[in-house]
């Protein structure tokens, strides 16, 4: 049985990314934050994984991780995130630079701030395509309009000379978006690539992002706070809260049989269509405080509805059932099969 | 270009204000010209003459009016200690100010800058803390003094500088006059040896002013490096790979440098009224000791003429600033 | 010059979210009564536990204290505590090097130069007090009309501080000297106009901000009138910034003043100044009597650095946001 800490494979291919045990720790001025603690999944080519979670559950953390640009208070202090062959944690910084932006790449929330502003989107590209996408310096600029033209924005030449002030926020997205997929990267994370666009904008990103994953076979790992857009979009949900992983499970199994109880109330939060207002309701209580010494093993408990004495032992990811993992000592469905070693 | 000449016509308030304002400083104020010019032992009578001769039994407007007019004739008035005109003196005296400011701008910009680029990426670092002692004591550094100070250290004890009596030795010729710049008229005129007296004369008091504009300047490098490294698009420079002298010297500095071009409006004011000071103690034949030559002989002329200089020297400077802000941020040339 | 991190050139503009907390911290700031403060004693033990943090952190700020200590105490006691008469000349003993008996050596008419420095401190620092002083209360009153009115009142305030902006400040405080006469009093104004445009704007900056805080609404609605509105809620809560402002441009205005004599404005000798001492002292430095020029130099550069790191510790605990 798996009593590895990481989600259960399901029958996927070898993955693109697989992360396990990862535990980060920012050094502050109130003491050391332990920001990720054990986590672990993986994502394989022309998948979409969805991180999941409130803001502080340590969706983004992981990603910055991952692409090793933690702030400096930020350590990484234990795990490995293999891409391919290449543990990136153990890889030394300038490797790493190396890396980002030819085998994994990254878009973020608030596309205009994440432009230079004072530099044409166009120099931006190229910048990209020279670094890591063989360009020369004869053909960087043809390169970074046709970059331009292949994420869908009218009147490259032109736009291409544009700064992002002079952009909308859905053309700078696309922008990004032309950035990233430059060098043909194996894996992009796209940490809210849609919070502050608009509605119909939103969907038209999203659906660029796949469309580029769908062409070249890379694999997207979308983290976002909302539960709707990760199930619209992802073959596959991992829920997070507080550094840890509470569930991992392809994306119709997560919404039907939701196993933690965490989950569960992420999803009784999140309006749908269907749904009246009235039936939302909140998950209770706050993020437990991550500076404390004596943070309890499951850091739900204090806010979780089923919480017994078993709680205070340490939780692992089992698998519920093939494919599902849930970290629960009292998991809202009965166990598939009862772990092993797990104390009676 | 059609945004130069608005920002020029931008600056004109500005200019007005200067001229008006010391106007008012000569003529409003109690320091009495006409009983200076007729002397401690004039009769009220003498007195009054000399008033109606200068014009200043006329009503303030008219009086104004005269001001400008003469202005525009480029009349400052005449030295009483001198009996030069003034805007004579001033146009012979400005290029030795000017050469001085300026190689204490360059010498300033060429170290305060990469010395806040390195305590901003290398956050806590020696260098970090070198700057940071930089920027709190180069601000309480009194000019007069360090001047005096480098003089004693390096004239007096070392005997590595010449000393402090101006532009060029008494025995050595000014070379041929083209831009008045002694450092690039001796170069012009392929004299090595009357550059290297000049250099060794500037080196000073260029390094005493430089020394006090250092300080704003890294200061404000340092922080607004900081703000930008910590910016979302550095991050995503980070993210796509860029190379380290890539983000930090293209992505990084070139927007952290928009802050650093504002704040040199500020330095520039600090900047000419400390070259006031300095040219006093290093007696360098500028119009800042010009002036208080003046000011000590109480010869009302040159200093007002001074003050209208220097003001509309400023007015200039921040509109070069302004012209070069918008050089580098597109967000200032598309909102004209 | 601490001013670097907020240039005069630029106005400090944008919202102040940390100030109206800390002005209600703020222990001398007594807010009238009804006015809605919520919960305000933890609020002032998290302001000490900052400064203590703050102090705690940069104990340079502390030494900076320490130092203020000792420059009040000069310019307090000043000839109480002067070893010997500052203009008392004996001609015997002119120009000796620093020993035992004149720590600080003799000028050149045999003066004790330390008695001369500990007594120059009242005027170099009273001037500076001064012109702080005066400009605190035209600068601040003029911001604090032109953010809460608004209209013509703000466009005379801005105009007059932008025409005195364009001028290289120094050089504008030496033409007004020049203009009015060269008295102290006159330095004091001059240094006082100067510093004008930074005070206005500063105030105009946070009053603006607090003008449309509910407060102040909340007043009007209760039918004060603008005047008592102005000082009663508005003046009380930009104190905390203002003080700051002024700790930091004393380095400036002591600067300043002591520049003005260097050149022969303002004070004369023989009265013992900072700025006359070094002045005086410039001419025996080519011949090696560095005693001279030093001291009071030192003295002088002590002096302003010690308001400026005052003044920035005192920042930093008031508006933490600003630290650079």
């Amino acid at each position: 049985m798996m009593l590895a800490s990481h989600a259960v494979p399901a029958a996927t291919p070898a993955p693109v990314l697989r992360v396990e045990n990862l535990s980060v720790a920012f050094h502050t001025r109130g003491g050391l934050v332990r920001a990720l603690d054990r986590v672990g999944f993986s994502v394989g080519a022309g998948q979409t994984m969805a991180l999941v979670g409130e803001s502080g559950s340590g969706k983004s953390v992981t990603a910055y991780a991952i692409m090793g640009l933690l702030e400096a208070a930020g350590r990484i202090t234990g795990g490995r995130a293999l891409l391919g062959d290449t543990d990136l944690v153990a890889t030394p910084p300038k490797e790493l630079a190396r890396i980002r932006g030819r085998r994994v790449a990254m878009i973020f929330q608030n596309p205009r701030a994440a432009l230079n502003p004072i530099r044409t989107v166009g120099k931006q590209i190229a910048d990209v395509l020279l670094r890591h996408g063989g360009a020369t310096r004869a053909n960087a600029w043809d390169r970074a309009i046709e970059a331009l033209r292949n994420v869908g924005i009218p009147d490259p030449a032109r736009r291409a000379k544009a700064y992002p002030f002079e952009l909308s926020g859905g053309m700078c997205q696309r922008v990004m978006i032309a950035i990233a997929v430059a060098a043909r990267p194996e894996l992009l994370i796209a940490d809210e690539p849609t919070t502050g666009l608009d509605v119909t904008t939103q969907a038209v990103v999203m659906d660029l992002i796949q469309q580029m994953a769908a062409e070249t076979g890379m694999a997207t790992i979308l983290i976002t706070h909302d539960l709707a857009l990760a199930a619209e979009r992802a073959g596959r949900i991992a829920v997070m809260h507080a550094g840890h992983m509470v569930e991992d499970a392809d994306t119709a199994s997560l919404l039907s049989r939701p196993s933690h109880p965490y989950t569960a109330r992420l999803i009784a939060a999140t309006p749908t269509a269907a749904g009246s207002l009235d039936s939302l309701s909140s998950v209770p209580g706050g993020l437990p405080d991550l500076r404390r010494a004596d943070i309890p093993h499951c850091r739900y408990a204090a806010r979780c509805e089923r919480r017994t004495d078993a709680c205070d032992q340490i939780v692992e990811m089992r698998a519920h059932t093939p494919g599902h993992g849930v970290a629960c000592w009292n998991p809202l469905t009965p166990m598939g099969q009862p772990a092993e070693g797990a104390p009676a | 270009m059609r945004a130069v000449l608005f920002r020029l016509a931008g600056a004109i308030p500005t200019l007005c204000g200067v001229v008006l304002v010391t106007f008012l400083l000569t003529r409003v104020l109690p320091g009495d010209t006409a009983t200076y010019f007729a002397g401690p032992t004039a009769s009220a009578e003498s007195i009054a003459q000399i008033k109606a001769s200068l014009g200043l039994d006329l009503p303030l407007p008219v009086q104004f009016w005269r001001y400008i007019v003469a202005l525009g004739h480029g009349d400052l008035g005449m030295s009483l200690t001198t009996g030069q005109p003034v805007r004579t003196e001033i146009v012979n005296r400005l290029p030795a100010s000017a050469e001085l400011t300026l190689c204490a701008l360059i010498l300033a910009i060429g170290i305060a800058v990469p010395l806040g680029v390195l305590a901003a990426v290398r956050q806590g670092s020696i260098v970090d803390h070198i700057c940071r002692v930089v920027a709190t004591a180069g601000v309480s550094l009194p000019v007069f003094f360090t001047g005096l100070l480098l003089v004693y250290v390096f004239y007096f004890l070392l005997g590595w500088m010449p000393a402090p009596l101006g532009r060029l030795d008494a025995f050595a010729t000014p070379p041929p006059g083209k831009t008045g710049f002694f450092l690039i008229d001796t170069l012009l005129a392929g004299d090595t040896e009357t550059f290297r007296a000049a250099l060794s004369q500037i080196v000073l008091p260029a390094c005493t002013l430089a020394l006090f504009a250092l300080a704003p300047i890294a200061r404000i490098t340092r922080a607004s490096m900081l703000a930008v490294l910590g910016s979302e698009f550095v991050r995503t420079a980070r993210a796509s790979g860029l190379s380290g002298p890539t983000v930090v010297l293209t992505y990084a500095l070139r927007n952290a440098l928009l802050p650093v071009v504002t704040v040199l409006g500020m330095v520039f004011s600090f900047l000419l009224g400390a070259n006031v000071l300095v040219e006093k103690v290093f007696a360098w034949p500028g119009i800042g000791s010009y002036a208080v030559e003046a000011l000590i002989a109480s010869d009302y002329a040159p200093v007002q003429g001074f003050v209208l200089t220097m003001a509309i020297l400023y007015v200039l400077l921040n509109l070069g600033i302004d012209l070069l802000n918008r050089a580098i941020d597109p967000r200032a040339r598309r909102s004209a | 010059m601490s001013t670097a991190a907020a240039p005069i050139g630029t106005p400090k503009t944008g919202t102040n979210p940390i100030s109206p907390r800390l002005a209600g911290a703020n222990p001398g700031d007594t807010g009238p009564a009804g006015t809605p403060r919520a919960t305000p004693t933890p609020k002032t033990s998290t302001a000490w536990a900052h400064a203590r943090y703050v102090l705690g952190e940069n104990p340079v700020t502390l030494i900076a204290a320490l130092l203020f200590a000792a420059y009040a105490a000069m310019a307090l006691l000043g000839s109480a505590i002067a070893p010997f008469d500052p203009l008392a000349s004996d001609t015997a003993r002119a120009l000796q090097a620093p020993t035992w008996r004149h720590l600080f050596g003799t000028d050149q008419l045999g003066r004790d130069i330390l008695s001369r420095v500990i007594v120059a401190a009242r005027v170099d620092i009273g001037i500076a007090l001064a012109s702080v002083a005066l400009v605190f209360a035209a600068g601040g009153l003029a911001g604090l009309a032109a953010g809460f009115f608004g209209g013509w009142v703000d466009a005379v305030v801005g105009r007059i501080a932008d025409t005195i902006m364009a001028f290289p400040l120094f050089i504008l405080a030496m033409g007004i000297v020049a203009a009015l006469g060269n008295t102290i009093p006159n330095i004091v104004l001059a240094t006082a106009i100067v510093n004008f445009p930074l005070y206005a704007r500063v105030a105009r900056a946070e009053t603006l901000t607090r003008r449309d805080a509910g407060f102040v609404d909340a007043a009007r609605l209760s039918g004060h009138r603008d005047g008592a509105l102005l000082l009663t809620q508005v003046l009380p809560n930009i104190m905390p910034i203002m003080v700051v402002q002024m700790s930091l441009t004393m380095g400036y205005a002591i600067l300043n003043a002591a520049g003005l004599s260097f050149i022969g404005l303002g004070v004369r000798p023989p009265t013992a100044e900072w700025g006359i001492m070094v002045a005086e002292g410039a001419s025996f430095i080519v011949s090696g009597e560095w005693w001279i020029a030093l001291f009071p130099g030192a003295t002088l550069m002590l002096a302003v650095f010690c308001f400026n790191l005052l003044g920035d510790g005192l920042r930093d605990i008031v508006d933490p946001r600003r630290r650079t």
